[in-house]
């Protein structure tokens, strides 16, 4: 889908630049584009190896596995097909706070193991069983509890608080998955009544 | 607010001396990744940025912009972040780049930096997290997944400028 995308977007840039004739500032564009995206690579960088080198502290010390024990009786009611002990529901509380936690590299390895026994307990079925709607959108919506690699860039942007926007986060993560659960389990419930 | 940062990387630090976690060398493994995963992000980013100075300095952004903006404006949405909140759901590094560049053009603080920082903080790349879930293990039927989804990302687009609205205007 991104070529198609990448590729509509330069040409139809081109064909603008001609019938608006801004070409020179489009050749302009073209040789500055590449070295003003490396200094863009070099502010991100810096701030993905900090948090991804201080999250692995986090995940070592089994601060993560702490936050996991927290949630687990929360996330269940959404689960209630899966046994509490069960090593999908397991998966799906580790994944899922790591994901709140801001562990990227950590939550997708998780969220397969996780999808690999959901299939398991779904006879290997080519149709995604109600576990897997829930658990999948619950990924697809945003769930951090501190955006750091968001108030980093922020910063780095000259901004003169970062955090300022947390709350606002905060609530607009809460009401997009809210809506999107109630979707998925509501859409599970008719089904199952049918 | 200034102190979230500082004292959440603390928390972590002093929970793992209290764990006797060898802080520094965990902390280079965990760097090491993330050099790995910008090193992978990086040629996506480049392409991407690419394409959208194009867009910017040919002047389409503008037409684009100029078409949707009454449907913006009506919705209280600035134009600027049109561009990243259509490809927020496909792309989570071409959002980031999209992000930055309205950093760039119109500052964090200002009305469009704050929409779209609490736009990329509340929602997800959607179409690629499905895709490599249900794909790791051939579901072909996804059943009522991408509608759920795409609500939630509707909701966040929408609710990300009312909130900015509330909270400092």
């Amino acid at each position: 889908m991104l070529n198609y995308i990448w590729s509509g977007i330069v040409l139809l840039s081109v064909v603008c630049s001609i019938f608006l004739g801004n070409g020179e500032k489009l050749s302009a564009a073209i040789v500055d584009s590449g070295a003003q995206t490396i200094q863009l690579l070099l502010t991100l960088a810096g701030v993905m190896t900090l948090w991804s080198g201080i999250m692995k502290i986090a995940q070592e010390s089994g601060l993560t596995a702490l936050f996991a024990k927290f949630f687990s009786p929360l996330l269940h009611p959404l689960f209630p097909r899966l046994d509490k002990d069960s090593d999908a529901f397991g998966s799906i509380t580790m994944n899922i706070t790591a994901n709140l936690l801001g562990l990227g590299n950590t939550a997708t390895p998780l969220g397969l193991k996780a999808m690999r026994e959901l299939s398991v307990m779904n006879g290997h079925s080519d149709t995604a069983s109600d576990e897997m709607i829930v658990f999948v959108v619950m990924n697809t919506a945003s769930l951090q509890l501190i955006p750091t690699m968001l108030g980093s860039l922020r910063q780095s942007y000259g901004s003169n608080s970062p955090f300022e926007i947390l709350i606002p986060v905060w609530i607009c993560s809460a009401c997009a998955l809210s809506v999107a659960l109630t979707i998925a389990v509501g859409l599970n419930k008719r089904k199952r009544r049918l | 607010m200034e102190l979230v940062m500082p004292v959440f990387a603390c928390v972590i630090v002093l929970f793992g001396l209290i764990r006797r976690v060898r802080v520094l060398d965990v902390f280079m493994t965990g760097a090491k990744e993330g050099i790995r995963t910008l090193y992978n992000i990086a040629p996506t980013i480049i392409g991407l940025m690419f394409a959208v100075s194009l867009l910017k300095s040919s002047g389409a952004v503008d037409v684009i912009c100029s078409l949707i903006a009454p449907a913006a404006q009506k919705l209280g949405f600035p134009p600027e972040i049109v561009p990243m909140a259509m490809l927020r759901p496909v792309s989570g590094s071409g959002a980031t780049a999209l992000l930055l560049s309205v950093f760039t053009d119109c500052g964090p603080d200002s009305f469009a930096g704050r929409v779209a920082s609490v736009l990329a903080g509340s929602s997800e790349t959607t179409f690629y997290a499905t895709a490599m879930y249900f794909g790791s293990v051939n579901i072909k039927n996804t059943r009522h997944t991408l509608p759920a989804a795409l609500a939630a990302d509707f909701t966040a687009l929408v609710m990300s400028a009312a909130t900015v609205k509330m909270f400092f205007y």
